[in-house]
């Protein structure tokens, strides 16, 4: 806009803007506040600074860490390892359909493209009951553990990411020029190498977009990893980490948001860093989705 | 292209070979009722060096039928096993008395008319359209208005707009705690309230809408942004010559300029509000109490999607909870369906 404004409003907005601004951090700024304090020092008076100290962060965090409900690193390692895992195959796998299902233009692969774009519709808690049976069974039934294990939880997060995944990366492969693959294969190239080297490389800002939205949804997930992995089995993910942490200590709030500081600590890091990525691979995903 | 070399060829034959015989070999095991504990081991092996031997065929003319097959493979075949085949499987379980294990009965509709008998499931679905309506009207307004914030002149743009979405990255069970604990210890100490806002259950369900504003509008702030900023300058500059009120721009130019983007927030705040699950569980995990038409309900801040995993989770009743998740799944299709025609007949429009 190139209409001259009073210097007045300018001021009120960012007044205004400051206002909302520290409403919606004052939450963040109460779990750091009080991770520095004892519990009673928190009833007391939750928003001053009143006995918070260093020695009682560092005291709140060994707590919380070694407490055998919620076991920070091993939680955090599972949640990292799960949430890498699934991110890489989907992007991977995810590429290699959308491409089969973008250029292969036969009856089935519209079939298959429909499909999964209506699948975008069915929410988790119609499947969740079948999905822990059938897995349980199949698992039973050729011997590899799906439940309770870093493979399974992958594999389901494969087949529930797969259709968004599908659907953004199709949108993404129908603007690249058939030509560059028609002089690929003319020079040479057979179809997996038109794939993994002309193909592959120019996805990269889509997969970025797929990989932050699969990202933000897979490491905050809570009920599926709940449904499978159980609250107190041998893999659990942070979510459900935290979960069962509140159930065991009710009140101990300090424990809590020094619990909470921890599990929101690498989303906020990671935003830190990459912020400009993250609002823009969400908006792509929303218009697109 | 190369003609496939002697190499490959007997390569191809030896993988095919040995990746069918560890399939038969683990399948005869399974069968069987063998109980080894290696016997997932042939099966995924066998798999893998069926897929390489495929790979390797020496074939010129199926090739790329070949790679199309093999591309497409892991996705669909994890597609296929973690959604379709459960979804038919729960649809199908909602006409049985299914405990979690085994069928014993076909009861027909029995599930779908005990849910429709009970006050507390009716209250549940009430309060989640209820929820929808708020939810859908006031993120949108908040949003678009933190949207016309951030897009005006003032310093600080980029932190602020980071600073209102920030809530959007952190899940909804941490989100549900921080907030359990800002309700009633801090909401409390501040207006000086005897209870906290979740021990009641008008206020708590206000409380579980204040927490999704917090936590959506950010979000759905940004889209307005995007969608503000694809509005030309020379046509807001044009009406600013013709003399035009702020107010003026905004009803008859940016508003009608952004319509299809409203239409995608609407059905994101939509569709997002349905499945609202994680908020409710952690703030106030459903409870309230409630007396309605002499019924005393006990579930008066508990949502669609908390019911059906209280019904078939905690209360161990899965056949009831499928039900309720099948009805969910229709409401949900429906929205979709209104949404999908909405948009088609915009663009033709267009």
């Amino acid at each position: 806009m190139h209409t001259k404004e009073k210097p007045f409003n300018v001021v009120i907005r960012l007044i205004i803007a400051i206002i909302i601004a520290a409403y919606v951090l004052f939450p963040f700024f109460l779990v750091v506040l009080n991770s520095f304090k004892e519990a009673a020092n928190i009833t007391k008076n939750p928003i001053g600074f009143n006995g918070a100290s260093f020695g009682q962060l560092v005291q709140n965090m060994r707590d919380v860490i070694t407490n055998k409900n919620f076991m920070f690193w091993q939680s955090f390692g599972y949640s990292a390892l799960i949430t890498i895992l699934s991110l890489a195959l989907l992007a991977l796998f995810g590429a290699m359909a959308a491409w089969v299902i973008c250029r292969n233009k036969t009856k089935w692969s519209a079939v298959i493209y429909f499909t999964f774009i209506a699948s975008m519709i069915i929410p988790f808690q119609v499947v969740m009951l079948p999905l822990i049976s059938t897995f349980r069974d199949a698992g039973k039934f050729v011997g590899i553990s799906m439940l309770k294990s870093v493979p399974g939880i992958v594999f389901a997060y494969l087949g529930f990411g797969g259709a968004m995944t599908v659907f953004i990366l199709v949108g993404f492969i129908k603007g690249i020029p058939f030509d560059l693959e028609e002089a690929a294969s003319i020079d040479g190239c057979s179809p997996e190498q038109v794939f993994f080297k002309v193909i592959f490389p120019l996805l990269t800002p889509v997969i970025t977009t797929v990989t932050i939205l699969n990202g933000m949804w897979i490491w905050n997930d809570y009920l599926l990893p709940s449904m499978m992995l159980g609250q107190n089995g041998p893999v659990r993910t942070l979510p459900v980490a935290v979960q069962a942490f509140v159930g065991s200590y009710v009140k101990q709030w300090n424990l809590i948001l020094a619990a909470a500081l921890l599990a929101i600590l690498p989303m906020i890091i990671i935003f830190l860093i990459a912020q400009k990525q993250i609002m823009e691979g969400m908006i792509e995903g929303a218009v697109k989705g | 292209m190369n003609t496939p070399s002697a190499l490959k060829r007997v390569m191809s034959l030896v993988m095919l070979a040995a990746g069918l015989g560890l399939l038969i070999w683990a399948l005869v095991m399974d069968f069987s009722g063998s109980k080894v504990s290696y016997r997932g081991l042939p099966l995924i092996i066998g798999v893998i060096a069926i897929i390489i031997g495929l790979y390797f065929f020496p074939t010129l003319k199926h090739h790329r039928t070949i790679i199309n097959v093999l591309f497409l493979f892991p996705l669909l075949f994890a597609f296929a096993v973690t959604v379709i085949i459960p979804l038919v499987l729960g649809i199908r379980y909602s006409f049985t008395d299914w405990d979690g294990i085994r069928i014993r009965n076909e009861v027909g509709l029995d599930n779908y008319i005990r849910m429709f008998k009970d006050p507390a499931f009716i209250w549940s679905i009430a309060l989640t359209f209820l929820f929808v309506v708020v939810n859908m009207i006031m993120v949108n307004l908040v949003a678009f208005l933190l949207a016309l914030l951030c897009t005006s002149k003032i310093k600080g743009l980029g932190f602020f707009r980071a600073a209102y979405f920030l809530p959007n990255l952190i899940g909804g069970i941490v989100l549900g705690y921080i907030w359990q604990f800002t309700f009633s210890n801090v909401v409390t100490k501040i207006f000086n309230m005897k209870y906290s806002m979740i021990a009641d259950t008008g206020t708590a369900f206000i409380a579980v809408i204040i927490v999704y504003i917090w936590q959506y509008a950010g979000y759905i702030m940004l889209i307005y942004i995007t969608g503000l900023n694809t509005i030309p300058g020379d046509v807001l500059e044009a009406s600013a010559i013709d003399g035009a009120t702020p107010m003026q721009t905004l009803f008859e130019i940016k508003i009608p300029m952004i319509a299809p983007t409203i239409t995608i927030c609407t059905f994101l705040t939509l569709t997002s509000a349905f499945k609202q699950f994680d908020v409710n569980l952690a703030l106030t995990n459903g409870k309230g109490s409630l007396d309605i038409f002499g019924n005393y309900l006990t579930n008066g801040t508990e949502m669609l999607a908390l019911n059906i995993y209280n019904t078939a989770v905690i209360n161990q009743n899965y056949a009831l909870g499928q039900a309720k998740a099948v009805l969910f799944f229709i409401i949900l299709a429906c929205v979709s369906i209104i949404q999908v025609r909405l948009s088609n007949k915009k663009e033709v429009e267009l």
